[in-house]
């Protein structure tokens, strides 16, 4: 250790700072180019977008809080994708979360077969963003799929769900939330790194494996639930494959996601200034969701490490 | 005692195994339907065994439509996906490299600014890039799809290698500095070849989400020539012109069967690159 920190010394001592920082900045200018021209730059010129009419082909024109304005007064399609949206990230987030946590305690075991069945688990969440699923989804869930033909076996009479106005985005909830298998990894990972002679001794002392669970369990796992909470949500707002492909926001809008809406607006309608502005909302409600949920964290969260570190 | 414990297994591995079918069920139907005749898709729509098996359900589907076959569609993706792998690994190694050794001024504001794109909404610089990309003449080329890897385009990957260099000892890059190596010798002699589990990690993580991209693909690219396997299949399977069943199945298996033979002979590494982010950061 204390080697370590001298050679450090020295090696501070044989450069100049500024050599180490032409040297720091070269290795990391591919990544500063992308950042300040692909993203900085871009989101400047998007906020500026925002406040103009702009079609692409003629020249931006100043129309100041017009497409905010109108957005929330007089756009009842936004209102409908918002809402879509919200209960589609409030429906599908938290049954994937605990469908990946409940298939993960399955899974944190020492018996055998579980490479194999954690590889059966895994794979509708390799291809279940892929266009070819979406295509099947379609069919499964149709008229004539093969739900309303096991139903039929069972008595049943299905309908067409994926055009049916009050079980369409149910269909796209369950393919997202049978996508579960990253977050089924990352609690299985933080399972696995929960001491056991904790249970031992919940369980010397009675407790009952549900008061273990809601006692070890969950404190134990609450960072890696806050990591999966946060990405699932962005990723959620974000979703718009399986709407454009499979229901393409019908029927009715009723599954009408935000990012199929700005995708409509700007490629199909190439109303630019109005889509950046659907943008920059849709950028706000994603920050103070996550600063939401990063404030609420500290009383809910358990940082093992902290105080002793 | 014995007895109970037995029949503990069987009921956890039974259930299991039924869980596991249905988990898989669509995926085994995608494969079953791409073989049944074409009115069998519909009759006996929940069967995974079809009654005659249809291998010609293959090569109609691959012809395609008109003049172009989904040999087109392959060689494309299979273009836009190699030079994305190569760009990402060229950009998030030097990059990671960067952040995780070298003690440059402004790295922590600019380590900062980098996990918080990580969390930025894709849609919110669709809009303004397309309008750079549109301006530069690069709308329907690859040049969008392929130019951002190149430039750390996905923060995630460069996330990944600086977790995973911050994990290779210091005295390593310091022994070798003592006997004359510069930075860039370090962190290619040293560095780069203790990082090649990382980077078997990023590129197949590139890989899947390069070859499965609808969005990207569908902005940018307007000739069905220059069309993925993503686009191709969705053009494919349009409802409206639809008639083939059989082939369009046929080549949705087509369209999955690179990324699950990727899955099932490099999935250690997916798995490490899924929990690396998360439980070590």
């Amino acid at each position: 250790m204390r080697k370590n920190r001298t050679n450090g010394m020295k090696l501070r001592k044989l450069r100049s700072q500024t050599s180490i920082d032409v040297i720091g900045f070269s290795f990391i200018s591919p990544w500063l180019i992308g950042f300040l021209g692909f993203i900085v730059g871009p989101m400047l010129a998007s906020l500026y977008f925002s406040f103009t009419d702009y079609d692409l082909l003629s020249a931006p024109t100043w129309i100041g809080l017009d497409n905010y304005i109108n957005m929330f007064t007089n756009d009842e399609r936004f209102i409908q994708a918002l809402k879509v949206t919200f209960i589609f990230v409030f429906g599908s987030v938290p049954l994937k979360l605990a469908f990946a946590l409940f298939v993960a305690m399955l899974f944190n075991t020492k018996r055998k077969g579980i490479g194999l069945y954690r590889t059966m688990y895994y794979v509708p969440s390799i291809l279940g963003g892929s266009v070819a699923i979406a295509v099947v989804w379609r069919q499964l869930f149709g008229r004539d799929g093969a739900l309303n033909d096991i139903l039929a076996f069972f008595g049943f009479e299905g309908t067409s769900w994926v055009t049916h106005p009050d079980y369409a985005l149910s269909t796209l909830i369950i393919l997202v939330v049978w996508q579960f298998g990253s977050p089924m990894l990352i609690f299985l990972a933080g399972l696995k790194a929960i001491p056991y002679e904790l249970y031992e001794a919940a369980a010397v002392d009675g407790a009952s494996p549900f008061l273990q669970f809601i006692k070890i369990t969950l404190p134990m796992l609450s960072p890696v639930i806050f990591f999966n909470l946060v990405m699932q949500t962005i990723q959620g707002f974000m979703a718009f494959t399986q709407s454009f492909l499979i229901t393409n926001g019908g029927p009715m809008d009723r599954t009408l996601f935000y990012a199929v809406y700005l995708y409509e607006k700007a490629f199909a309608h190439f109303d630019m200034g109005y889509a950046s502005a659907l943008a920059w909302v849709l950028l706000i409600i994603c920050a103070v969701f996550t600063t939401f949920i990063f404030k609420t964290a500290k009383s809910w969260v358990y940082y093992e490490s902290e105080g002793g570190n | 005692m014995q007895k109970r414990r037995m029949r503990k297994t069987i009921v956890y591995h039974g259930f299991i195994w039924l869980l596991g079918f249905i988990m898989i069920y669509p995926i085994l139907w995608t494969i079953a339907s791409s073989l049944k005749p074409e009115s069998e898709i519909f009759r006996n729509a929940a069967s995974l065994i079809p009654s005659e098996w249809m291998w010609e359900n293959f090569t109609k589907g691959w012809e395609g439509f008109g003049n172009l076959s989904f040999s087109t569609f392959f060689i494309n993706s299979t273009f836009v996906t190699t030079i994305v792998v190569i760009g990402t690994l060229f950009s998030s190694t030097l990059v990671a490299f960067g952040f995780a050794r070298i003690q440059f001024r402004f790295r922590t504001i600019l380590f900062v600014c980098m996990i918080v794109t990580l969390m930025l909404p894709q849609q919110v610089t669709l809009i303004p890039q397309y309008i750079l990309f549109h301006n530069l003449g690069w709308v329907n080329t690859y040049l969008p799809l392929i130019v951002p890897s190149f430039i750390g385009g996905i923060p995630f990957f460069i996330f990944l290698m600086i977790q995973f260099i911050r994990g290779i000892p210091r005295e390593l890059d310091e022994a070798a500095y003592m006997d004359g190596a510069s930075t860039f010798q370090i962190f290619w002699r040293i560095i780069l070849p203790l990082t090649t589990p990382a980077l078997a990690t990023v590129a197949i993580f590139s890989f899947y989400w390069t070859w499965d991209d609808f969005m990207t693909p569908l902005v940018y690219l307007n000739d069905t020539e220059l069309y993925t396997v993503a686009l191709g299949l969705q053009m494919f399977s349009d409802p409206s012109s639809l008639s083939a069943w059989g082939p369009m199945f046929a080549m949705s298996v087509a369209s999955i069967v690179p990324q699950l033979l990727v899955f099932l002979f490099f999935q250690k590494y997916l798995v490490e690159g899924i929990t690396a982010g998360s439980v070590k950061g």
